[in-house]
């Protein structure tokens, strides 16, 4: 256990070693954690922001979803409504027609019922007198009589 | 190598390991190992022996010198390399296990400095690792370079810088000029001379005050080095102590104590750095 130069050297040593490790070592590496340690926290930002986003648009999809669906069930109530009404207003209209066709039917049949009594009256008038000519085989005074045939005519 | 050709005794064995490789001058008159004595100018040699003891301070343990630099290289060579390339997207298994290391240091430092310094944190990284592989050295079987050294006919080699007081007393009195160098910056001259004289018993005790503060302060360095050589030394020790049972019997007890060792040798190195934050935290904090 001679103290001799050696200490001094190994002095130096070490001086130039720290020197060297000050200026070449310590820094570029320091710099690079500290570049990563950046970039992971980046990344936790961008991951935290991206969740958020992610909730907001799935909020924004159930809301759009709900007032969709809303909005497809008044359309549908709607419809609804109006289906019936025009079903309401067909049957109406149809009541209505059908009246309208019976009334003009009717008044046509009551015209031709009409106009064949009066030609059947016409005919039995003619045929009465015919007969009354037959069985009585004696000319009648057509005018003498017409108005009694007349008369039956009309009550026939 | 206990029974290396039956010359070795248990002592020279363990002296032999312990010595470093010391080259310096040997003044005049000196009696050599081989019981020359060194001629007129003196001589510039390897020492054997005891040698290194005469040649006093103006000697140089290369082999100490060498291993630190060597493994000092290795570590800024590694760690330039993957700063070099380091990148912030998905590290690789080097710049990973090298970052490992960086952020470990990094939250010692600031879980104990709290200022601004952009040399404290490089410094504690260099002291950490570096330690540590020279404590490391300790893990090679204790034969196996000096083995090899000797076949190159390099008589001495002490692998473990960190055995050497000089090494941890190097590094140590370089802490310890840091300590000194901040604390008057951060504090000015009269501050620092301020800080150890009236405190902790007020001005009236100065020199009781002074003689208790240069005693702390001056532990300091010494612990330091102390902490670190006398734990390595002794693992050192007991490798070599292991290493004179008989080759069969040798892994009972280096396994478990390489085992144990490798705690000891981490443990060191985090020490070390430790303390040296903690030290120049001190420096820049008011008392």
């Amino acid at each position: 256990m001679n103290i001799n130069l050696t200490i001094i050297g190994q002095a130096i040593a070490f001086f130039i070693f720290v020197v060297f490790c000050m200026k070449y070592v310590w820094p570029p590496l320091t710099a690079a954690l500290a570049e990563r340690k950046k970039k992971i926290a980046e990344g936790l930002d961008a991951a935290d922001r991206a969740e958020r986003d992610l909730q907001l648009a799935q909020e924004k999809a159930t809301e759009n979803m709900r007032k969709g669906k809303e909005e497809a069930a008044a359309v549908i109530e709607q419809a609804n409504k109006r289906a019936n009404q025009i079903i309401e207003e067909a049957k109406e209209k149809a009541v209505e027609e059908a009246g309208r066709v019976k009334a003009a039917a009717t008044a046509e049949l009551e015209q031709e019922v009409n106009q064949a009594r009066e030609a059947l009256r016409g005919q039995v008038a003619t045929l009465a007198l015919a007969g009354a000519e037959k069985i009585l085989e004696a000319s009648i005074d057509e005018k003498a009589h017409a108005q009694l045939v007349e008369k039956l005519a009309a009550e026939l | 190598m206990a029974s290396e050709g039956g010359t070795l005794t248990s002592s020279e064995y363990i002296s032999h390991h312990l010595t470093n490789l010391t080259f310096g001058k040997l003044s005049e008159g000196t009696t050599r190992y081989d019981g020359s004595v060194v001629g007129e100018g003196g001589t510039w040699t390897f020492a054997h022996g005891t040698e290194a003891a005469d040649m006093g301070f103006w000697a140089i343990n290369v082999d100490t010198m060498g291993w630190s630099i060597v493994l000092g290289v290795l570590f800024l060579w590694l760690f330039s390399k993957v700063a070099k390339t380091a990148t912030s997207g998905v590290p690789g298994s080097t710049q990973n296990f090298v970052e490992t290391i960086i952020e470990f240091v990094d939250e010692n430092v600031k879980g104990i400095f709290h200022h601004k310094n952009p040399m404290i944190a490089p410094l504690s990284l260099t002291i950490f690792v570096w330690i540590f592989l020279m404590n490391t050295m300790d893990l090679i079987p204790v034969d196996w370079i000096p083995f090899i050294a000797s076949e190159m006919g390099i008589s001495y080699m002490k692998v473990v810088p960190t055995t050497d007081v000089n090494a941890t007393a190097g590094m140590a009195l370089s802490v310890f000029a840091l300590i000194i160098y901040y604390s008057i910056k951060q504090k000015g001259l009269g501050g620092f001379l301020a800080e150890l004289s009236f405190q902790p018993l007020g001005k009236w005790m100065l020199p009781f005050n002074l003689f208790l503060e240069l005693v702390g302060l001056l532990a300091k360095p010494i612990s330091l080095a102390l902490r670190l050589f006398g734990n390595m030394y002794a693992g050192e020790m007991i490798f070599i102590l292991i290493a004179l049972l008989p080759f069969w019997a040798q892994w009972v007890l280096s396994v478990p104590w390489a085992i144990f060792h490798i705690l000891v040798i981490t443990l060191q190195a985090f020490i070390f750095m430790v303390l040296t934050i903690v030290y120049m935290a001190m420096a820049y904090d008011h008392h």
